[in-house]
């Protein structure tokens, strides 16, 4: 219409593409570069093999039984931990959300997240050893005849990621939970519904999509755990992951290839599992979760 | 009838409830004192076995780790890497998080999307390819791999924390300033670096913390001579054994140190949801 005497600036400007817009350039290009771009690369190179056809890493991976069942394996330890952290963390969550000073048990929350994986291992390796205070302990009050075996097998892996995991999801968890309107329940409250019946009717509902999203995050994260499957697990054996098989791969092998065709069939299977998951959450109600409050 | 027994039941169930959710809290909390309080006697003890405590006390494991694991060294590349990543990831984010929430453009939401991404994809399976494209262009195994690694979480992060702040910075101020006669670079310096300062100052400290704890990218485009102190306590602790396990544990000790300092700090400034939910806080 009147596009002809409009110069391209100003077309370009009132489609919201002017000098400001362009400030997000260099954080997209950088994205592109180092994350979008790595992981094409990764892809395509997955398919040249060092050796064979194009699908060669591929059919290696899926024909070595101590290669796929890694896959096995991570689900194994990632499902019961995300699961048990998940259903952990909403009892928490809805007692701590009536607290006044949440801020403390957050804050020792935050520690085992901050500290990371390596430092709970070696802690871990410490307290949970056979000389360890907790085996010291169980063995002081005649709770066990034996120190109990946690480390370097599948129960040192799990009870890492429920050290490092449960306070992540907790935290995702209260955050959703301290989104609902307490007025909601409190009506509940007053037409005579219990607890039990408040959190059936009321809040389970509210949450679900928030708690779909919270497993997700923390599925992904359970199921590239690496650093405590090589420190506290048995990495031939029980605890080896697939992180552990593309990192072999890639830096004891130095087959990249074979290492970025691992880190696309982890890629892959974790995003199966978290589409399947979305998917889940279509099903479910999706509306707002207070008056008005966003 | 009923009502009568169901008020005597309800807050007895109720109350057993509840106790039951602070034992587990109380449980969990206990085992992860105990956890760190572990490496910390640990590492100020001289002979400890078999007994609930160690024989006596010294501090010569932090002599012998500091020689040990070299950490003068270490802790100089780790400086070295969390100044450069905490100030690109601020000169590359806070910008494009200002367009991210001033401006409505075609393909916002992918580009969101994409900021989004390298927050959900967990590091150690974007870190393999990425490290392989790192070695490939020769910047792995020195200091800048290790940088440029780090910042691809980052920026991103810094982004969506920054994002809501601006939203929630009354556009008008600007356009008062434009109005007299400010121009876009002193409009920048003298009123929206005040206004977005907590902020930027939250994000970075996030930043930090994140990187000096961030094990899997560093560990995975590292060389000999560019290890950040958590990925050489890893390397210490695989090699566990070779020495005295006391001074893994010294060294951890000023792992964990170095990392609580900068997380009150930070804690002083930001809720501590917020490590984990990415701002969304900051936008309700």
């Amino acid at each position: 219409m009147t596009r002809d005497g409009v110069p391209l600036s100003v077309r370009l400007s009132q489609r919201g593409l002017d000098g400001v817009t362009l400030l997000a350039l260099p954080a997209v290009l950088f994205v592109l570069a180092l994350f979008v771009y790595p992981f094409l690369y990764g892809l395509v190179v997955s398919f040249q093999p060092k050796a064979g056809d194009v699908f060669a890493n591929y059919a290696t991976f899926f024909g070595d039984p101590f290669l796929y069942s890694t896959i096995g394996k991570t689900l194994w330890l990632a499902i019961p931990v995300t699961l048990l952290n998940v259903a952990l963390s909403v009892p928490v969550a809805l007692r701590v959300r009536l607290m006044r000073r949440q801020r403390l048990l957050t804050t020792i929350l935050v520690i085992p997240i901050t500290l990371g994986t390596v430092l709970v291992a070696q802690g871990m390796l410490n307290y949970l050893g056979p000389r360890g205070w907790l085996n010291r302990f169980l063995l002081e009050f005649g709770l066990s005849s034996n120190p109990v075996r946690l480390i370097h097998n599948y129960w040192g892996v799990f009870l890492s990621l429920v050290v490092t995991g449960f306070p992540f999801t907790f935290l995702l968890t209260l955050s959703y939970v301290t989104g609902i309107d307490p007025s909601l329940e409190q009506a509940g409250a007053m037409l005579g519904a219990r607890a039990r019946q408040r959190f059936n009717e009321i809040l389970l509902p509210l949450l679900v999509p928030g708690l779909i999203i919270t497993f997700c995050l923390s599925f992904v994260q359970a199921f590239s755990v690496f650093p405590s499957a090589v420190l506290l697990g048995a990495p031939a054996g029980d605890t080896r992951v697939i992180s552990i098989a593309a990192y072999t791969a890639a830096f004891e092998d130095y087959d990249y290839s074979m290492a970025s065709a691992i880190a696309m069939i982890m890629a892959f299977t974790q995003v199966v599992i978290v589409a399947a998951l979305l998917g889940l959450q279509s099903l479910v109600y999706r509306g707002p979760a207070g008056g008005g409050k966003g | 009838m009923r009502a009568g027994k169901s008020a005597i039941t309800r807050p007895l169930g109720e109350r057993l409830w509840a106790t039951a959710v602070w034992a587990i809290v109380g449980f969990f909390v206990l085992n992860l004192l105990a956890l760190i309080a572990t490496v910390v006697v640990s590492s100020f003890g001289t002979r400890w076995l078999g007994t609930w405590l160690p024989a006596g006390y010294t501090t010569r494991w932090y002599a012998s780790a500091w020689e040990e694991f070299q950490l003068p060294d270490v802790l100089l590349t780790t400086l070295e890497v969390v100044g450069a990543v905490v100030a690109l990831s601020g000169l590359l984010g806070v910008p494009a998080a200002y367009a991210m929430a001033r401006r409505e453009f075609p393909g916002k939401s992918a580009v969101m999307l994409l900021f989004l991404l390298p927050l959900l994809v967990p590091p150690i399976t974007f870190g393999i390819p990425l490290a392989t494209v790192l070695y490939r262009v020769g910047a792995a195994g020195d200091i800048t791999g290790v940088i440029l690694a780090n910042l691809v979480p980052t920026v991103p992060f810094v982004i969506l924390i920054m994002v809501p702040f601006i939203q929630q910075i009354d556009p008008r101020v600007e356009a008062a300033a434009r109005v007299f006669g400010a121009g876009t670079f002193r409009m920048f310096v003298h009123v929206l670096l005040p206004l977005l300062a907590p902020g930027i100052l939250a994000a970075l400290l996030l930043v930090l913390v994140r990187t000096i704890a961030m094990f899997e990218l560093t560990f995975l485009t590292s060389g000999p001579t560019s290890q950040t102190l958590v990925v050489a306590l890893y390397y210490a602790v695989f090699a566990a054994g070779v020495r005295a396990g006391q001074s893994i544990d010294a060294m951890a000790v000023i792992y964990m140190v170095t990392t609580l300092i900068w997380l009150l700090i930070a804690l002083r400034f930001v809720n501590p949801t917020q490590i984990v939910t990415r701002g969304k806080r900051a936008a309700g």
